[in-house]
């Protein structure tokens, strides 16, 4: 899937008292994904969902469609730490950083957001995408290039949770692609330790329950008791 | 693998699929809870068998009347009786309607024709169609409308058939020969446009039934966003999947 929809939403203080309450009856851990344009906006918005019952806090330094904040963040290791740094001072939740792919070394940009006091990182994000209408020779997308995602990116995400793994002690958020149970357990095995689900949903909305279903049914074949004993038991060459 | 209980849920039998056109396929689908809750203007997001990442939204009753306009829209025509098709359904909402004895016109253009016909079928003969087709052969549901007892106007854009011309033409001579409760209409956005504007000059209601790219159909991956006013008249984005696809026409900022 190719996307540009950006970080469309109604802003914090809307979002605080209008979608937050419907969320908070639902049984679950609630991780409050959140963007700002400058490392002050984004310590702004920490702090007031500092305030709130959500159970953990998603800084996201990694979206490709929007120019300031975003990705501008998550491309270069100084500006990571300083955001990361900001953030930190503001909420003592547990911060989550989410990482972009589009970098030379995402390894780099882990350890530099941890050394800043980020509790956890999460990846990947969308990969840069582009594609051309042939018969108008126009990009499909209006912003011309947008946000990869789905079964496809599924190597990448495996790959770079694998190297972000190996190089930060903080635990790891697996994503990009899964579709599956198996996929799941893989991105486990790679070295993360809780995974995200986002394009199966556009599909299906039952994806997330179907694939927890399946990744059960997998670890009772063979005689797991724990997801938890999946993370980081791959057995590299 | 073994079978996925949570596909299954929306999976529902195709009773018949007939051509009506070149392009224009028929599906009626068995889903009778769907169907008892579905409200005309309201749609149902179709996916194709195959390597799709994307449902297909369709707009209209549980009969599905579609075009093929791509690879999902082209699989969907493959289908026969007895196949089984995922449904997610029903989806947005739909036109707000006063009581069947008023006076109400409907307008579709195109492939926006099929939602119109259970509106005729509410009004009945209290209900004007009137349809736009590009030519007498892509004209479609032309007998269905018929017998609703409705008032049925074709135009063509190229005079094989009806009316040689737009359907705000005839649209203009019905609003002025008795002014309609409520106008509804669904089709290209020029077309809406002005049936909206005709509308607005007339002081009268009118409801239109929008269409945006959308990816997930419920509100959730915000793609299908357009721009409306709210009650004071300041801007706001709502989406076409979860705020229309029916929308006010005076809320739509054309």
């Amino acid at each position: 899937m190719l996307n540009s929809v950006g970080l469309q939403n109604p802003g914090i203080d809307a979002f605080i008292e209008k979608e937050l309450p419907h969320l908070l009856q639902c049984d679950t851990v609630i991780l409050a994904n959140f963007a700002g344009s400058t490392a002050e906006e984004c310590a702004e918005v920490a702090a007031k969902l500092d305030q709130t019952d959500v159970h953990m806090l998603e800084l996201n330094i990694s979206c490709p469609n929007v120019k300031q904040g975003g990705a501008a963040f998550g491309t270069s290791c100084q500006a990571a730490a300083q955001v990361t740094a900001a953030v930190r001072k503001a909420t003592k939740k547990p911060l989550c950083v989410k990482l972009s792919p589009n970098v030379t070394s995402i390894t780099e940009i882990a350890k530099a957001v941890e050394a800043e006091g980020a509790d956890a990182v999460s990846l990947i994000n969308t990969l840069l995408g582009m594609r051309i209408d042939l018969r108008t020779r126009r990009p499909i997308l209006h912003n011309n290039m947008g946000g990869f995602s789905g079964a496809a990116v599924f190597p990448v995400a495996v790959r770079m949770v694998w190297q972000v793994a190996n190089a930060v002690s903080i635990p790891v958020i697996g994503m990009g692609g899964v579709m599956t149970g198996e996929d799941a357990a893989e991105l486990m095995m790679a070295g993360a330790s809780a995974v995200q689900v986002g394009t199966a949903i556009v599909q299906d909305p039952y994806a997330p329950l179907r694939i927890l279903d399946e990744l059960n049914e997998w670890l009772d074949a063979n005689g797991i008791a724990s997801a938890a004993e999946l993370t980081g038991t791959v057995q590299p060459w | 693998m073994k079978e996925d209980k949570y596909r299954e849920l929306l999976t529902y039998p195709i009773v018949s699929m007939e051509q009506l056109t070149s392009a224009a396929w028929s599906m009626v689908i068995s889903c009778p809870e769907i169907a008892q809750k579905a409200q005309p203007g309201q749609f149902v997001n179709l996916l194709p068998d195959g390597n799709f990442t994307l449902r297909r939204p369709m707009a209209g009753t549980l009969r599905i009347v579609f075009e093929v306009r791509g690879k999902g829209t082209a699989a969907l025509s493959q289908l026969r009786a007895g196949d089984k098709v995922n449904m997610l359904a029903p989806l947005g909402h739909g036109f707000t309607l006063p009581a069947s004895d008023q006076r109400v016109i409907l307008i579709g253009g195109g492939i926006g024709t099929p939602p119109m016909l259970p509106l005729a079928e509410f009004f009945g003969r209290n209900a004007v169609v009137i349809s736009g087709f590009r030519n007498a052969e892509s004209a479609i549901l032309q007998e269905d409308f018929a017998e609703t007892g409705a008032k049925t106007i074709l135009c063509t854009d190229d005079g094989s058939a009806g009316i040689h011309g737009l359907v705000t033409v005839p649209l203009a001579e019905e609003i002025a020969a008795e002014k309609p409760a409520l106008i509804c209409a669904c089709g290209p956005l020029p077309m809406l446009r002005a049936v909206a504007a005709l509308a607005h000059d007339s002081g009268i209601f009118c409801q239109v039934s929008l269409e945006e790219r959308m990816g997930c159909g419920i509100g959730a991956c915000l793609v299908c966003a357009c721009r409306t006013k709210d009650q004071n008249g300041d801007e706001q984005y709502s989406h076409v999947c979860k705020n229309g696809p029916v929308f006010d026409a005076e809320e739509v900022l054309w």
